[in-house]
């Protein structure tokens, strides 16, 4: 990435996930959800993957874990701090290097008291010691440790899944819709432990629908638009609709309620439906034949974009 | 970024060479190939059935008698499949009876207001309480024991468990989304059901209905086993089983080995057809 | 201890106390209906039909006032009533005994022939279903979903037959019938007699109840290994076995202890079939007897104490429930 000096924490290139579904009668296809889908995170910053609810973008964060469910294929290069990851070495980094914070209370064992999910159901001295530490720094009482799931309070909860992220210390967060249904306040507050940890040279990963807290939490934005990124830019280029590339990003900005709140005719493209070349072809305005041909990824001024005509 | 660049695969799904509606249809046809099968040819060799010959009593399988013959020379073969297809149209006609029952109690719990759907959950709770096969003991002792005791008690007991299923099924439709908004718009109920709720409720309602079969059937075939309902001239397949029981001491397991292994293979295949079709609705497993 | 505590769970015993019992007098209205709607006559039942041959007019009109034939079913069933919440469940008509004795006796026999068979098929479904669930696809599920199914296809009558030709017939190695070897005095009847009269029927029963409970555990199985708190528990690193260990058992405990008692109605189904085969006398062949012989009072009190079997099942597997789901148990306090 050009523009920042830091090391990557996390790079990921070429990702695709594939689901199998029947299309009429007796034949199953195979349907990309993720097509060829670049990131990146670096130490001390957070990036947002933004795009609309249902799009695939959870699928993102269950590729990296090597999570995904047993119907999907899914081929990609996944670097972390510049190792190339095999499915092997994701299982053992999972929980411990890289950690996943999900949405909400649903993510925990409801039969089982929150304290010990929180220790993995471990119970050294060491284990102990650590989740009373997190707990303090998280402002938790102690006895929330002996509550189950379905007593916590939404605070609460988000808080608890927090902790469990960071038993073991992380370097990479990779949260899920964290903030689900608050308003933008409260959503602010409750990024800021995000803010504090990528500060101390650690990365995040968010992945929201949510671009208004994206643009106010963030340090760069990866929009995600028909199963890829379309481009990726700095926070600060959403001052003005003339610094962004791609003519999705502009029509997104145009929509902001500060920005004129105008809408963009037309849908995101369903998997089955994905016109040739570029998937936001049909409803461009600066569409031309070549669109429908192999669209590269460019680097341009502090970001990339897939676009042929970006400026 | 250089394209050429080889990527990791991370995951690998590795399709099953029939997939799930494939195996469906498979079943669906060998099944149904298969019952029609027993129910006509059953059905043509009546006489021959009954036809007895003393000259070929107690004879074991062999290939003038794949199946044998019993203690009054009758061809074991045609007996049971003779017997097979009265049980499989009994079955048949119990299993629909009872499904319609079903639907309409279920879609009655979950559409007329509470306390339609307060009676109609009691009686089923009441219904679920005697164990299913007294039940069926007592209903035939009521209708006096005979054939139509057998069926009307097969007819009228599996409703039970298909309207949970149906009242469930309404019930999660009625909370649905998509059903609300259409009432706020303006749509008739008449219209919402046809439109929205029909399609959903009805393939659970077909796989309940298919799954009901071999339920049907054996419990049929079991009572006429017990001694209630078919008399012994009709030779029902749970007959020809409980009077093989007399001549097992003596020795002759033809008599009940393959009845039973046709009754067992009837069964499994309406079990095998229904499993696939739940398959396929299912939304968990529909894309396999 | 705080009562209030757990004046939630008193509260819900006390509610289902009440339904229980409702339900009950409900089965015993609709079972009296059953029996009395049958064109069987007691009489004919009682005397045989040689006696209906010899009898005279006033013997006849004696016994119909005591079958109370022509008083009206409100009355019948009240007088029956009455007398059954006191423990008189009338007399047997085959068994010239008060159907309270005969019910107690064949209780027995059939309680241990349906808890041997419900403890083995219980557990045994339980582990295979996990198994199953836990390696969907692969070639140890494929065969355990297959055996289940093939025997969930067979008639239980059908199994009984063929062990019984097997052990009995054929190899000689065990009895042919009965609880206890024939001719032998009650008092010198061994354990061992009566295990080896057990066996066959136990076996049919259990084998037949195992795979109802495997395909029934392994779907909820498959359901729990895909519920959000697995793919987190993944996510932190956990190992299958620790997932299985500390999530799924856990969280199959209350689906599975809902199938367990569930399975009471089925197993004493099955017993029906298997009494019969092996003239086991257990409720199950007195039941048959009675419905054949027309012998109402014993069908009505079989019909009864089977259901109150039933529906203490499931109300022992509530009462579980409260104390193991945490929800249920703290919900009281917190609302």
């Amino acid at each position: 990435m050009p523009c920042i000096n830091n090391k990557h924490i996390l790079q990921i290139n070429n990702l695709s996930v594939a689901f199998t579904q029947y299309e009429q009668g007796l034949k199953q296809v195979e349907l990309k959800v993720i097509r060829d889908l670049n990131v990146s995170v670096h130490t001390g910053e957070i990036v947002a993957v933004v795009g609309s609810s249902g799009s695939g973008k959870s699928l993102l964060a269950h590729a990296i874990l090597g999570i995904l469910p047993p119907n999907c294929n899914a081929v990609g290069n996944v670097i972390f701090e510049d190792e190339l990851l095999t499915s092997a070495r994701i299982q053992e980094l999972r929980g411990k290097k890289i950690v996943l914070v999900p949405q909400s209370v649903t993510y925990l064992d409801p039969l089982e008291k929150v304290g010990k999910q929180v220790r993995k159901e471990k119970d050294e001295e060491s284990i102990c010691k650590k989740q009373e530490e997190l707990f303090a720094f998280y402002k938790l009482q102690q006895n929330v440790g002996e509550l189950y799931p379905f007593e916590l309070s939404g605070g609460m909860a988000r808080r608890v899944l927090l902790t469990t992220a960071m038993m073991e210390s992380p370097r990479l967060i990779i949260a899920d819709e964290p903030t689900p249904g608050l308003h933008l306040e409260a959503a602010k507050k409750a990024m800021r432990h995000f803010r504090e940890f990528a500060d101390k040279g650690n990365g995040v990963l968010l992945i929201t629908h949510d671009i208004e807290l994206a643009l106010e939490v963030a340090d760069r934005i990866a929009v995600f638009y028909a199963g890829t990124t379309v481009e990726e830019a700095l926070v600060a280029d959403f001052q003005s609709v003339d610094m962004l590339r791609h003519p999705y990003t502009k029509a997104l900005w145009r929509a902001l309620p500060q920005n004129g709140f105008q809408p963009l005719p037309g849908n995101q493209p369903y998997v089955k439906d994905m016109p040739k070349g570029c998937s936001f072809g049909p409803r461009c305005l600066r569409f031309t034949p070549e669109c429908k041909g192999d669209i590269q990824e460019q680097t341009l001024r502090c970001g990339t974009v897939r676009c042929i005509h970006a400026e | 970024m250089d394209n050429a660049m080889a990527v990791t695969v991370l995951q690998q799904h590795h399709r099953k060479r029939f997939n799930q509606r494939s195996q469906t249809i498979m079943y669906m046809t060998f099944g149904c190939s298969f019952l029609l099968a027993i129910a006509v040819i059953g059905t043509m060799v009546g006489d021959i059935a009954i036809t007895t010959n003393f000259t070929q009593k107690n004879l074991l399988p062999s290939m003038a008698h794949p199946f044998g013959t019993d203690w009054l020379g009758r061809d074991m073969l045609f007996r049971t499949l003779k017997g097979m297809s009265i049980s499989i149209y009994i079955g048949l006609f119990a299993s629909v009876i009872s499904a319609v029952i079903a639907a309409i109690l279920g879609a009655a719990a979950a559409t007329l207001g509470r306390k339609v759907d307060a009676v109609i959950t009691w009686l089923v709770d009441l219904v679920m309480g005697i164990p299913h096969l007294l039940l069926l003991i007592l209903i035939s002792y009521a209708l006096g024991r005979g054939t139509l005791g057998v069926i009307v008690a097969v007819a009228i007991s599996h409703w039970p468990i298909l309207t949970r299923v149906i009242r469930g099924e309404i019930l999660q439709l009625k909370e649905a989304n998509y059903v609300k908004v259409a009432d706020k718009l303006g749509r008739s109920k008449v219209e919402i059901a046809v439109k929205h709720m029909i399609p959903h409720v009805f393939p659970q309602f077909l796989v309940g209905l298919v799954l009901l079969f071999p339920h049907a059937i054996l419990h049929e075939a079991a009572l006429t086993f017990l001694g209630f309902g078919l008399p012994p001239e009709q030779p029902g397949i749970g007959i020809i089983l409980s009077e093989s029981m007399k001549y097992l001491s003596l020795g002759m397991w033809w008599l009940a080995l393959f009845p039973g292994l046709v009754l067992l293979m009837t069964v499994l295949l309406f079990d095998l057809v229904g499993g696939s079709m739940r398959k396929i609705i299912d939304p968990h497993s529909a894309h396999d | 201890m705080n009562i209030g505590q757990y004046s939630g769970i008193f509260q819900y015993i006390g509610k289902s106390i009440i339904k229980i019992t409702s339900l009950l007098i409900a089965v015993s209205i609709l079972s009296f209906i059953l029996v009395s709607l049958s064109p069987v006559d007691p009489i004919r039942a009682y005397i045989g039909e040689v006696g209906m041959a010899n009898i005279t007019a006033e013997k006849l009109a004696k016994l119909e006032a005591y079958f109370g034939l022509n008083t009206p079913p409100v009355e019948r069933y009240w007088n029956w009533f009455s007398d059954f919440v006191q423990g008189n469940m009338g007399s047997s008509l085959l068994y010239r005994q008060p159907v309270a004795s005969v019910i107690s006796v064949k209780f027995m026999n059939s309680m241990v022939l349906m808890i041997t068979a419900w403890i083995f098929s219980g557990i045994l479904g339980f582990t295979l279903g996990i198994i199953a669930g836990l390696y969907r696809g692969r070639w140890i599920d494929k065969l355990i979903k297959g055996y289940s199914l093939l025997i969930a296809s067979t008639p239980t009558f059908w199994l009984a037959l063929v062990l019984l030709m097997i052990f009995s017939v054929w190899l000689q190695l065990l009895p042919i019938g009965l609880s206890v070897p024939i001719g032998v005095n009650a008092a010198e009847v061994s354990i061992f007699d009566s295990i080896k009269h057990l066996i066959l029927p136990a076996l049919t029963l259990s084998v037949i109840g195992v795979a109802g409970i495997t395909l029934h555990t392994r779907e909820k199985m498959i359901d729990i290994m895909g519920e959000d708190y697995i793919l987190f528990a993944k996510a932190l690193g956990k190992s299958r076995i620790s997932i299985v260990r500390h999530h799924a058992l856990r969280n199959i405990m209350l689906p599975a202890i809902t199938l367990q008692f569930a399975s009471i109605s089925e197993i004493f189904g099955g017993s029906v079939l298997v009494e019969q085969v092996f003239s086991y006398p257990g409720l199950g062949k007195a039941a048959v007897s009675a419905g054949l012989g027309g012998d109402a009072p014993l069908l009505l009190g079989i019909a009864v104490i089977s259901a109150a079997l039933v529906f203490t099942g499931n109300f022992t597997a509530n009462i579980l429930y409260g104390f193991i789901d945490p929800r249920i148990r703290r919900g009281s306090i917190h609302g």
